[in-house]
């Protein structure tokens, strides 16, 4: 590990930092009382105070958010403030294994689709198959993922029942059966970035294949797929990988629409479902974790540039 | 040079009788935005085995067009369309096909490009370079192909050649980087090789390094060289032949003596008279010619150079002068052909 490394990570906490007191900060100024929430309408003045009192609401807020930066970073994210009351993290480490997969999942497929897709469009530039896949790509893009996402369930699920909607079966329980019960949810988070990927690669691409070393490639009589493999592919994925990045993250923290859609319990469903009931531990800890994965998927992405491009290797050594 | 034997190929005796590089009125119209370019305008040679061809002229005359449509080989960009005939080792390079094109490169013909910055993958080790084109057209497993390209990179002249297998580009000079490329296009010691301006990019002491490379090796590997360059310098002493190229023509070719010795172009003698020179102080500014190529989508219809030419008549703008018209009205001989009507050094002419 360079110095390079250690700062980029420096820099990492601190932006973790920020936006843990935002979101703390945001939750706290809402307008719900967390008294309310937990005890009901209509009680003693008395007796909301004393929750509150209980759940340290009283003291000053950057008291608060010490206090439960502390325990975040030890492990504890309190408990839930509404019925069943049970531990923020439990309910965490539930919801997230979920959207974790999915959004694997679904970038795998996006980049499975994506490679050969651009590779196959820049190699005739401008020729028919990469006018159908640009046209393509712009279609899928201009379709909101939710409509996209009806009609696969419509078609996948409820005409060719070839895959079902609305369960969702554990890595840890069947292998086979999760991935089942994931394939059309990851379809659907795949078609909007396979889009994206597509033509950021293709112009990528493109690009790349007028450099002199690909026509020197040619002049030693490599073939269109070593050269678009072997020589094109590393040095055009820059802004694919960092894209990938994003959305990587993003994902985790939302594939709301498409957990709505399937009924899923991954964490934009914890999310949602916090917001509405006004229980507020529950919604700080999960955009923590959110958060912290956002951050720790933007760090392997950083490192990866290094693995792509050696003249960026060397900078980190 | 113990390394070098095992690189040195037996050709059959009858392959040397027989010229390795023949181009038959060859022909590349670029079809542009602004136009159609002929950007090779019906240019013919042979070129024998062990042999150099010097190929000169400004930037713009075509020189680099020719060397690609020679290989067939065209980059992503505007649609050409080739007529005449190149046979490279008896090879007809353009009724070959994609496939059969593949086979020739880099195996028959070998290219080695101008900027050798920009010719290797930044992303590949040097050996995967010599490697793949090693394995492309022989059968040697990775480990052989391994140890023939330590030989290659020794016999160009890289020290260390086995740490240098598993460095980057980026990592070697631009000579080093130079002398890679080189050995990647020699990897199968092609018949031919077209090096296209191969010095341009580097330093005056690396350049003449290069050039030596390149001789050395053509006198122990034996294969021809067609060698590109916008500067007679270059080619002077290394080539057998020159040709002089405007505006998409041969405009003079000879033997580099005579050339040399006694030009008879008009622009033949203005481009020796620009030859930079290593005895004058740096900066000295060259006896540059004057004017500018002309626009290649309507060329002048006679002689191409008219508008630049000292020695330029009325006749000059009729029609164009062609090669051999010197030869058949007998102010010249055979082997040095012309495209001029007035021609200089033409004793009493
Ligand atoms: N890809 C291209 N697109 C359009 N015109 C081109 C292209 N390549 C070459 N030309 C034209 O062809 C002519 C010859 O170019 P080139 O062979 O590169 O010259 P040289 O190598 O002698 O400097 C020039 O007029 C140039 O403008
Ligand atoms: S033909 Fe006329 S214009 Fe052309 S080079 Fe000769 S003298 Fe000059
Ligand atoms: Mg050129």
């Amino acid at each position: 590990m360079g110095p390079i490394l250690l700062k980029k990570v420096g820099e990492l906490a601190a932006v973790l930092l920020i936006v843990s007191f935002g979101t703390f900060m945001l939750v706290s100024l809402l307008p719900n009382d967390p008294a309310v929430s937990i005890l009901g309408q209509g009680r003693e003045p008395a007796e909301y105070a004393a929750v509150r009192e209980e759940l340290g609401l009283n003291d000053a807020l950057p008291v608060r958010y010490l206090d439960w930066l502390g325990s975040a970073v030890a492990g504890d994210l309190g408990r839930t403030v509404v019925p069943p009351y049970t531990d923020v993290l439990d309910r965490i480490a539930a919801a997230l294994p979920v959207s974790v997969e999915l959004a694997v999942l679904g970038m795998a497929m996006a980049l499975l689709f994506s490679i050969p897709l651009a590779m196959w469009s820049a190699h005739r530039a401008g020729g028919r198959v990469d006018r159908v896949i640009s046209a393509g790509s712009f279609g899928v893009l201009s379709v909101p993922s939710f409509l996209a996402g009806l009609l696969i369930i419509m078609v996948f699920a409820n005409q060719l029942g070839w895959f079902p909607r609305g369960q969702w079966v554990r890595i840890s329980e069947s292998l086979g059966d999760n991935l089942y019960h994931a394939f059309l949810p990851a379809l659907v988070i795949a078609l909007a970035e396979t889009a994206l990927f597509t033509r950021i690669l293709r112009n990528d691409l493109i690009t790349t294949l007028q450099e002199d070393f690909i026509l020197a490639a040619k002049a030693k009589g490599m073939s269109a797929r070593h050269i678009l493999f072997s020589d094109a592919l590393r040095p055009s994925s820059f802004s694919m990988i960092t894209l990938l990045g994003i959305s990587l993250g993003r994902l985790i923290g939302s594939t709301v629409i498409v957990e709505y859609l399937f009924a899923l319990p991954g964490m934009g469903s914890l999310v949602i479902g916090a917001a509405n009931t006004g229980d507020f531990t529950m919604v700080q800890g999960a955009v923590l974790v959110i958060a912290v994965i956002y951050v720790l998927t933007n760090l392997l992405i950083d490192l990866s540039y290094g693995v792509l491009d050696p003249r960026i290797r060397r900078a980190h050594v | 040079m113990n390394s070098t034997s095992a690189l040195l190929p037996d050709r059959p005796a009858a392959e040397q009788e027989s010229p390795v590089l023949i181009v038959d009125d060859l022909r590349t119209q670029i079809h542009t935005p602004r136009g159609d370019v002929q950007a090779v305008d019906g240019i013919s040679f042979t070129l024998g085995r062990g042999k150099t061809l010097g190929i000169v002229g400004e930037s713009g005359s075509g020189k680099s067009v020719l060397g690609r449509t020679i290989m067939g080989l065209y980059s992503t960009g505007p649609t050409m369309t080739v007529s005449g005939r190149v046979l490279i080792a008896g090879k007809d390079v353009h009724t070959l096909g994609a496939s059969g094109l593949r086979e020739l490169w880099g195996s028959d013909v070998g290219m080695v490009f101008q900027d050798p910055m920009t010719a290797l993958n930044p992303v590949k080790k040097v050996g995967v370079h010599l490697t793949e084109s090693l394995r492309r057209h022989r059968t040697m497993n990775r480990a052989q192909a391994k140890a023939h390209a330590a030989e290659l990179l020794n016999l160009v002249g890289i020290p260390e050649p086995r740490r240098r297998l598993d460095q980057y580009p980026h990592e070697l000079s631009g000579g080093m980087r130079q002398r890679v490329v080189i050995a990647m296009s020699l990897a199968n010691e092609p018949a031919l090789l077209i090096a296209d301006e191969p010095t341009t990019a580097l330093d005056v002491t690396v350049q003449k390094q290069i050039l030596d490379l390149l001789d050395r090796l053509q006198d122990e590997l034996g294969m021809a060289i067609v060698l590109i360059s916008h500067n007679l310098g270059v080619v002077a002493g290394r080539a057998d032949r020159v040709a002089v190229m405007y505006a998409g023509r041969v405009v003079e070719t000879a033997d580099a003596a005579a050339l040399f010795g006694l030009p008879h172009h008009p622009y033949t003698e203005a481009l020796l008279e620009a030859i930079p020179r290593l005895d004058q102080p740096p900066h000295v500014r060259l006896a540059a010619i004057d004017g500018a190529p002309p626009n290649m989508v309507a060329p002048p219809i006679g002689c191409r150079f008219a508008p630049r030419c000292r020695y330029a008549q009325s006749d000059c703008t009729l029609a164009p002068p062609s090669l051999d018209g010197a030869v058949t009205r007998g102010i010249a001989t055979p082997g040095h052909s012309f495209a001029c009507y007035h021609p200089v050094n033409a004793g009493g002419q």
